[in-house]
């Protein structure tokens, strides 16, 4: 059954010290479905996203990508190695790009091809600069993250995702650190990624963009999922007293 | 100015006194560079054992004299059984002294790098030495690039106390030099001269790093 899923998060736990961070979260994801995980400051949005490519390793429960377990084997926390090549299928965005600053914009996006991957360097450089073109960066993939908008490394940081091929994409907060006027252009990237099939996990405050392109709504509430529902119910009429708080706050956004 | 005319008549000696210098410069600096980015990470680990140790080492050569050390061991290593010709032990004293500075060098500019891009090379698969090499390393080269051209400079300025182990260096031909001819103002000035030149050529390097730091800036 499991395999059927493109990322299955079994009884995630998580806690830093006394606070418990996630408590058992369960979360199935399906290919092509694009989840987007809602909730205010502090619910473990970030977190549980984080235990997805173990860059937080969970206390307990499991993560699945493709039916296979990712960070344990066997029992035993999985090596460096094997780890390793199971984060290269998962994408991740991140709220503060985290772009590596020696490199052009084109060079950040063939690094983990060509280094982790070890693709041929003419193969890869022909792809990655048709993920500039179509990200709209194609003109600056000589110029150091340092010189870019905010938008545009966050479109550079999407297209370095794309060039793994990733089979499931991770996006932290992508337009939270972007001033307004440049939170559309990295928001339509990601719905044309949605249209075409891309199966991704979206922790984000943008609410109508949740609205109107997730496949699924999951709302967290200190640590746990509280709601889950398609977008239409999930805005139109929350089940849960907590959710109905959250839109009141945050929701202003959906009412178009 | 018939001092300089004898010193130019020994122009050889000084000039391969100079390439020694060089190669005295270029092997330690290469030497301290590689051990001390391997100390480095030793500096900030968990284990308080292992940091405690490597910041005694470093602290320990922090207030060490050079030319203390030098002498320490080529006179003394070998009272205990480990001997060195002047070259083994110039050699050995400038890595092993230099390297505590670069891995101090580094820990500091690792604690001022954001940690966002290395994190970033994880979650795209990067590991072990390649993660080091292609992620950690150059944005802390360039960030660190002036204050290790300086460890440099210290280098090529320490290599001249190698003078008293015998190493055949600059001030060991000039010195040479001077007491054969007499020429003490002609021959150490010549020297001199010869250090600031060695040490215009690293600034020229240290400039180009920080141009492409500039530029990734």
């Amino acid at each position: 059954m499991s395999t059927a899923y493109r990322l299955n998060v079994a009884g995630v736990s998580k806690r830093f010290g006394s606070l418990q961070v996630l408590d058992n979260i369960n979360l199935q994801v399906a290919p092509s479905e694009t989840v987007c995980l809602l909730g205010p400051s502090g619910s473990g949005k970030s977190t549980l996203l984080r235990c997805i490519n173990w860059l937080e390793r969970p206390d307990s429960g499991r993560v699945l990508i493709d039916g296979q377990t990712i960070g344990v084997t066997g029992g035993v926390v999985m090596n460096d190695r094997a780890l390793a090549a199971m984060r290269t299928r998962i994408g991740m965005v991140f709220q503060h790009f985290a772009l590596w600053p020696h490199l052009t914009v084109l060079q950040n996006v063939m690094e983990a091809p060509l280094h982790v991957l070890r693709r041929p360097d003419q193969e890869v450089r022909a792809e990655a600069e048709a993920l500039l073109r179509r990200v709209g960066l194609f003109d600056k993939r000589d110029a150091f993250p340092a010189r870019l908008s905010g938008g545009q490394k966050q479109r550079v940081g999407i297209a370095r995702a794309l060039a793994m091929k990733p089979s499931l994409m991770l996006f932290d907060e992508p337009t939270s650190a972007l001033d307004p006027e440049l939170v559309g252009e990295v928001l339509a990237v990601m719905r044309d990624l949605a249209q075409e099939g891309m199966t991704m996990v979206i922790v984000t405050h943008e609410m109508a963009f949740a609205r109107d392109v997730a496949s699924r709504v999951v709302f967290m509430d200190r640590g746990s999922v509280v709601e889950t529902g398609t977008p239409e119910a999930f805005f139109t009429s929350p089940s849960t007293e907590r959710a109905r708080q959250f839109l009141l706050r945050y929701g202003s956004a959906s009412s178009f | 100015m018939h001092d300089f005319a004898i010193v130019w008549s020994e122009r050889s000696l000084l000039l391969s006194g100079l390439a020694n210098t060089v190669v005295l410069t270029v092997l330690a600096s290469i030497g301290a560079f590689a051990l001390g980015a391997m100390l480095c990470p030793l500096l900030m680990r968990q284990e308080r054992a292992v940091a405690w140790a490597a910041h005694a080492f470093v602290d320990g050569f922090r207030c060490t004299p050079f030319l203390l050390f030098a002498y320490l061991v080529y006179y003394g290593l070998p009272t205990v059984g480990i001997s060195f010709d002047s070259w083994g032990a110039g050699l050995f004293a400038l890595v092993l002294y230099h390297t505590a500075y670069v891995a101090e060098i580094l820990r500091g500019a690792w604690a001022a790098q954001p940690k966002a891009p290395v994190e970033a090379g994880h979650a795209f698969g990067f590991r072990g030495f390649g993660l080091w090499r292609r992620i950690v390393m150059p944005p802390l080269l360039l960030a660190a690039g002036p204050v290790l051209g300086n460890q440099v400079i210290q280098i090529v300025k320490d290599s001249a106390f190698l003078t008293v182990i015998a190493l055949p260096e600059l001030t060991h031909a000039a010195n040479s030099i001077q007491s054969r001819h007499y020429v003490p103002f002609a021959a150490l000035l010549t020297a001199l001269l010869l250090y600031w030149a060695l040490c215009l050529v690293v600034e020229a390097g240290v400039a180009a790093v920080g141009r492409m730091a500039e530029a990734r800036r």
